[in-house]
């Protein structure tokens, strides 16, 4: 006698899940993979090739030169060759010193001209002939967010320079692009306490912004962290970039009651607008019985050797400076200076920073599928670069990381000892919610 | 009533460099009829002129010290500059008024710059639809601009005025009026003094010279001119010269105002045709009248009073300025009739 049983026996159950397991299991990995391969720019040979797109000419050529130094000693670094900077204090790190996940880094460059459309047509260039894998550069905002969003749609992580409007990594940030600089609201939110500290709670101060949109957000980031320390705000006036000369908004400061300018300028207007309130002898000023101050929220060394002696006593922000004592600042010091005769610029520091912490994603992700790498990146935690224990932040790829404080070097022992740090603001002091910004990183897939 | 009168102080040294570089534009036009977009470039030079001086000025003797190292390893470097050294205390003064004593090589450099570009380039456009000799002199200021920027980088490269004049006059108190309430650099008033005298030099060459007064009948009616026997083509080169310098000294007492870059003719560039342009051009004193003007009238489109009514009119109150002399005085104002209008 059989027994028939036409319903499920235990034996194909026990089948059936098992190879649902499996199914469920594996063929995401198969899926995955095999989307993997079909990445832009995939590196098949023996070398991976990264796009440095930097200005290297118009007003940020120097700056630009410097970005492009810092750049090809991270790849001499991340080839095994140098004293391998900062590889030796970045932790955690899987770099090795054989190039990135064994294939040695080699480059490309182009010329962003400090121009949004220039910029794009040089990383469109190494992204679609020269087969970049990564774009990374820059010293403008408006350049950061039109290469990020290009890099967006081409599917390639973009790794910022320079770039300090609050927009980057705001409104306009992309899943695809990462921002290690700081921004203006960190620049706000750990020079306030200083200025209190400095100059007292009962001050009056007068605006001066580039017209245009970092200026628009370091002077909204500025008037709300003076005003919150009981500044009273007495004007906000929008300047032409590029002016030039300054001394027509400089002349109504004089007798408005101010006692304190803050200079929302970078680069030449900066130089130009702080050398001429100077001349205006502000610096020598007695207002409300006070000594009349200049603050510059963002410092660069490099544009304070065009201030000359104006800039000393002047305070600021900056994102790094070349006389930070930590193991990591010194060890890329030493590095940069051997090579080149001089310190590096914070420009070039953040830049090569950026080179290695993706060099470093990628080994971690094991594997350079954009996706992949950006995941890598997302909430990563790293200390060892110079500026203290820092996060890339997942939620907007903004990096936290404490602030420098800065004043100009009143007694400087050498041509480059122009900035000396006043406080490392910590990185709590200069955090926010990410929602105030606004904005959305979008896909991690796109089309190609 | 005091802010009033700082716009005023303030219009008056802007204008006093406008004026500068639309004279020297205005001499060219008006002698040799090439419209010269390579003329703020001159003024460019003439600034680079003091920052070589400075340069040369503090080169430095350079002794390693091994016993103290840099951040990276190697000597720290004691620099001395050679003038000290050689010449102790009267080398400092050379240092300190770099600015001043480069207007002694700025002229003869400006000179031997202004006669070769218009021997060596310009003169082969004479004849040229205008059109052609503004893409010619504007690619040649281009090409300017970046040679400077070759030799002397991208960055704003700072001129110190000398330490006398370093700080900021009292106007007020000068005036009778209560201290401390109009004070303004001094070296913008001595700017602003050095352009009227530079002005009044070259209208007096113009106006109290035999040469001056060839070339104002050369630039009336040049074929007569050269009927009579006088080789006006060589007179000519001498005013773009002349054109030249007065860009270039213009240029070198600009330096400590404003840190010189290899884009400092560009920002003047369009400014300065405005102003010719306004001013009538080929007239040397439209030239003069419409830079002092617009320069006023800048300086008080930015008070905060006057942008809380119109905003953004410190953008743009050139620009207005301009269409409106041009509709209502299309020759500008002081023009010539028959100038650019075949």
């Amino acid at each position: 006698m059989t027994e028939r049983n036409d319903g499920p026996s235990r034996r194909r159950v026990l089948k059936g899940a098992a190879a649902g397991l499996v199914t469920a299991g594996v063929a995401p990995t198969i899926i995955t993979s095999a989307y993997a391969q079909e990445y832009r720019n995939k590196p098949t040979g023996d070398t991976v090739t990264l796009g440095f797109n930097v200005p290297q000419t118009g007003p940020y050529a120097d700056e630009g030169a410097d970005e492009l130094r810092a750049y090809e000693l991270a790849v001499e670094h991340l080839n095994g060759e140098g004293d391998g900077g900062m590889l030796t204090t970045m932790q955690p790190s899987n770099l090795t010193g054989n190039g990135i996940l064994g294939k040695k880094v080699a480059y490309v460059t182009g010329d962003t001209q400090t121009k949004s459309d220039a910029a794009r047509a040089s990383a469109k260039r190494m992204i679609e002939k020269d087969g970049a894998l990564m774009i990374t550069g820059g010293s403008s905002s408006g350049v950061a967010v039109a290469v990020q969003s290009l890099c967006q749609e081409m599917g390639t992580i973009f790794m910022a320079g320079l770039t300090h409007s609050d927009d980057t990594t705001g409104k306009d940030k992309r899943r695809y692009g990462f921002r290690h600089f700081f921004n203006t609201y960190m620049s706000g939110a750990a020079l306030g306490p200083v200025l209190s500290d400095e100059y007292g709670n009962e001050r009056r101060a007068y605006h001066l912004t580039a017209d245009y949109n970092w200026g628009y957000t370091q002077e909204r980031a500025m008037k709300d962290s003076t005003e919150a320390i009981g500044w009273e705000t007495v004007n906000t006036v929008k300047t032409p970039v590029g002016a030039g000369d300054f001394s027509q908004y400089i002349t109504p400061v004089l007798n408005s009651g101010a006692d304190v300018l803050i200079l929302n300028h970078y680069g030449r207007d900066m130089v130009n607008s702080l050398t001429q309130a100077v001349q205006f002898g502000l610096r020598d000023k007695q207002v409300n019985g006070k000594n009349f101050e200049i603050v510059v929220p963002l410092f660069s060394r490099l544009m304070a050797q065009g201030a000359g002696d104006n800039i000393k006593g002047i305070l600021g922000s900056a994102n790094w400076n070349w006389s930070l004592q930590d193991e990591g600042s010194q060890a890329f010091v030493k590095s940069f200076g051997a090579k080149y005769g001089f310190p590096p610029s914070m420009a070039a520091h953040t830049c090569y920073v950026q080179t290695l912490l993706y060099a470093d994603a990628c080994e971690r992700a094991g594997t350079f599928y954009p996706p992949d790498v950006i995941r890598a990146l997302e909430g990563h935690k790293f200390d060892g670069m110079g500026n203290g224990p820092t996060e890339y932040r997942a939620a907007d790829h903004q990096c936290f990381k404490s602030v420098l404080v800065v004043r100009g070097n009143a007694n400087p022992t050498s041509q480059f000892d122009l900035l000396e740090v006043v406080q490392e603001v910590p990185r709590e002091q200069v955090e926010y919610d990410p929602a105030i910004f606004g904005g959305e990183l979008g896909p991690y897939e796109v089309a190609m | 009533m005091d802010a009033i009168l700082l716009q005023l102080l303030n219009g008056l040294d802007k204008g006093g460099a406008y004026a500068l570089i639309a004279l020297g534009l205005t001499l060219v036009f008006g002698t040799l009829g090439v419209v010269n977009f390579a003329h703020g470039a001159l003024f460019m030079l003439g600034a680079f002129c003091a920052v070589a001086l400075r340069k040369l000025l503090t080169l430095e003797k350079v002794v390693l010290d091994t016993e103290n190292l840099t951040a990276w390893g190697t000597p720290t470097e004691i620099r001395t500059p050679y003038v000290e050294t050689w010449f102790g205390e009267f080398g400092a003064v050379l240092v300190n008024y770099s600015v001043p004593l480069s207007i002694l090589v700025a002229i003869p450099v400006m000179l031997v710059i202004g006669v070769a570009m218009e021997r060596g380039l310009i003169k082969h456009f004479y004849r040229r639809p205008h059109a052609e000799q503004i893409l010619v002199t504007f690619g040649l200021a281009i090409v300017l601009q970046e040679v400077i920027k070759h030799f002397f980088g991208a960055n704003p490269i700072p001129q110190p005025m000398p330490e006398n004049f370093a700080g900021a006059a009292d106007v007020g108190a000068m005036l009778g009026m209560d201290p401390n309430v109009i004070v303004y650099p001094w070296w913008r008033l001595i700017y602003f003094a050095f352009s009227v005298a530079v002005i009044a030099a070259v209208f007096a060459f113009l106006q109290f010279t035999t040469f001056g007064m060839v070339v104002r009948a050369g630039m009336a009616d040049r074929e007569t001119v050269g009927l009579i026997g006088i080789d006006i083509d060589k007179r000519f080169t001498a005013m773009f010269g002349l054109a030249a310098v007065v860009a270039g000294v213009a240029g070198v007492m600009y330096t400590p105002l404003l840190p010189p870059d290899y884009h400092l003719g560009m920002d003047f560039l369009v400014l300065t045709f405005v102003v010719v342009v306004v001013g009538g051009m080929g007239s040397l004193p439209g030239a003069v009248a419409a830079g002092f003007l617009l320069g006023i009238l800048q300086s008080f489109a930015s008070m905060t009073e006057v942008k809380d009514i119109i905003p953004g009119i410190d953008q743009i109150i050139i620009y207005l300025v301009a269409v409106i002399i041009l509709l209502v005085r299309p020759r500008g104002l002081l023009g010539r009739k028959g100038v650019m209008e075949s």
